[in-house]
């Protein structure tokens, strides 16, 4: 059993790091951005081609996966998202175009990449291993260890920059009050791009550190964006800190389903657990009332 | 509202005129039958989530909901023999009822929590179908459904789905130029000012998501008959997406919008594959040419460009600049 809760801080920990992304385009630009997932999986294949095909270092491969998808969302943001922001009659049309967006990174990747699933070489040999593994003892790999403090460094270093240097202060003011922070001076349209920027860059890293483990394929994106979608539920949509506990508490879920339930049963019960919670509690644990 | 209501009884009536006669030029190709058979199959499923945007949530659950109807229909009729004309309105039955019971607690929901709630759903009626055991047999699916026409022509099937298309059409006309679609409208425009005159909301809302799954069964059993099969994976979570595109390809203001969608969307999804690996790539691409070029949908073409500076601009006629104004101006964006 604790081997599962293991695994399960592992893969919270990475999920914290995608629904931090979502939550952030979400609390700066309110819109859903169903290209989550396969900008996750656009992460996932940088790393693929960096650090499995040409042989670079993991710390290179893995920061380019942000640095490319930033670029990715800072174009979509520019392209895509802005004018149909200034046009649309209904709020509803930014969602169509985020699902437009997720449809063309989809197939954009299976026309280039192909469907098949790919995976890279460890990342680090060896693990660690407490007690007898015969007897209930834990096995910790290197690599997953080392995916999991990445993406706890990841997940601090967001959370210091957004509280403590100045474009930090500017994307919590935003996501506040826009016209209250233009009034104080704020440069609105250029913090929704870094906002935008960041929550790209995010799912790329986290698609980045998760190739190590689970490989990659082109049509995974749907997928995970269904995940990301249920941990900021859970949390409350634009809550950084509800992104947080959504992602570990979807991460423990997950790992301790698939340990004691067959295969896809694990889902809907974790499906069905959710759409009850939200009957009591819409708003998710932390989040305001929004709609 | 007169004159975009005439609009959509001419596009709607254009479309069953064209539906019915054009069997005398194509009747020859299965192919292009099965197109138009499918395109209507769809139009009836997207009757369903057009109308839950009149209620102003956005439905992206249809799929789950065809789902249980193709189910139904398989399961009355490869487990207990019924004929396929009970089992047709069984399905839109079992549906709406479904519907009623799940809406009447997830509908307190709004906006984007809805929205991917209901993401969730379809994912969710498609594992329970997955592990339905002996009853859904599984990842196998129910094949070999007996067909409801004797014969080798499709005609009667191609003619079934046009009396189906019309029947949505008529089902989400009646209800949306009524009183209970003024009630709806009322309701997406302000939910809680609605409740203060009176409206009792919690009933017309589940009343909406009832007929909109009712129709989503109907279309699903239609589906089920049609392909002679039903598998968990015949309705997924990108179905569900693609029928909330249609509505919004075709324009949330007409009834008739849900048609156009799902008919421009598929025949032009048909006619890109002689684009073979590159076609659902230059699919991609040209909705989101759509999107920024139509934002409020392909039935709002003209009056986009006759109300000219009211706010409707054309995206293409507004300069970069005012385009940028208008971008933080927050009353542009969200107008409900």
């Amino acid at each position: 059993m604790l081997q599962v809760l293991i695994n399960g801080a592992v893969l919270g920990a990475v999920y914290a790091l995608i629904a931090l992304g979502l939550t952030m385009v979400f609390s700066i630009m309110r819109v859903v951005n169903f290209a989550h997932g396969q900008m996750y999986m656009l992460g996932g294949f940088v790393v693929y081609y960096l650090y499995g095909q040409y042989g670079l270092p993991f710390y290179v491969a893995l920061p380019a996966a942000g640095i490319v998808l930033a670029v990715v969302g800072v174009a979509f943001n520019h392209f895509f998202f802005q004018p149909v922001l200034a046009t649309a009659t209904r709020e509803e049309n930014s969602m169509l175009m985020a699902v437009g967006t997720a449809l063309l990174l989809e197939n954009l990747a299976l026309t280039f990449f192909g469907e098949k699933q790919r995976g890279v070489p460890s990342v680090m040999d060896g693990a660690l291993i407490f007690g007898d593994v015969a007897e209930g003892g834990i096995v910790l790999t290197h690599s997953n260890a080392l995916v999991a403090t990445l993406a706890v460094l990841a997940i601090v270093g967001l959370l210091s920059f957004v509280q403590y240097t100045r474009p930090g202060r500017a994307l919590r003011a935003v996501a506040q009050d826009k016209e209250a922070a233009r009034l104080q001076g704020v440069d609105v349209k250029a913090t929704t791009t870094l906002g935008f920027a960041i929550g790209a860059a995010l799912a790329g890293l986290a698609g980045g550190l998760l190739v190590t483990t689970y490989g990659v394929n082109a049509g995974m994106g749907t997928n995970i964006t269904t995940k990301a979608f249920i941990m900021i539920m859970i949390g409350g949509a634009g809550v950084t800190k509800g992104a947080i506990v959504g992602g570990v508490l979807l991460g423990f879920a997950e790992a301790i389903g698939y340990d004691l339930l067959p295969g896809s049963v694990t889902y809907l019960m974790i499906f069905i657990a959710m759409i009850v919670f939200l009957v009591f509690k819409p708003n998710g644990m932390f989040g305001k009332p929004w709609g | 509202m007169n004159t975009l209501m005439k609009r959509d009884l001419c596009v709607a009536l254009a479309f069953l005129a064209a539906l019915l006669v054009l069997p005398l030029f194509i009747g020859h190709s299965r192919y292009l039958l099965s197109v138009l058979m499918n395109c209507a199959g769809l139009s009836v499923v997207a009757f369903g989530v057009w109308l839950t945007f009149t209620i102003g949530r956005i439905n992206i659950c249809q799929a789950g909901f065809a789902l249980i109807g193709g189910y139904t229909t398989a399961i009355l009729l490869s487990r207990y023999g019924l004929s396929f004309w009970l089992a047709l309105p069984l399905s839109a039955l079992v549906s709406a009822a479904l519907g009623a019971l799940i809406g009447s607690f997830i509908l307190k929901l709004r906006g984007i929590y809805f929205a991917m709630l209901t993401i969730s759903l379809t994912e969710a009626i498609r594992l329970s179908f997955l592990n339905g055991g002996d009853f859904t047999q599984g990842s196998k699916g129910i094949t070999g459904l007996a067909q409801p026409f004797a014969g080798d022509s499709p005609l009667p099937m191609y003619y079934l789905a046009v009396v189906l298309l019309a029947l949505g059409l008529l089902v989400t006309w009646r209800v949306h130029y009524s009183r209970l679609g003024r009630i709806f409208r009322a309701m997406r425009l302000n939910e809680d000012l609605a409740e203060s005159f009176g409206t009792n909301v919690w009933r017309y809302r589940v009343t909406a998501f009832a007929i909109a799954c009712a129709l989503g069964g109907l279309g699903g059993s239609y589906f089920a008959v049609f392909t002679q099969s039903v598998y968990p994976q015949s309705f997924t979570v990108e179905h569900s997406i693609y029928f909330m595109l249609f509505c919004f390809l075709g324009g949330l203001e007409f009834v008739s919008g849900a048609i156009v969608g799902a008919f421009a969307l598929t025949i032009l999804f048909e006619l890109l594959s002689q684009f073979q690996q590159y076609q659902t790539l230059v699919y991609g691409v040209l909705m989101i040419s759509v999107i920024l070029l139509l934002p409020n949908g392909l039935m709002a073409v003209r009056s986009a460009r006759n109300e000219g500076p009211s706010g409707r601009r054309m995206p293409g006629a507004a300069p970069d600049k005012a385009r940028a104004e208008a971008t933080e101006n927050p009353t542009t964006g969200s107008s409900s």
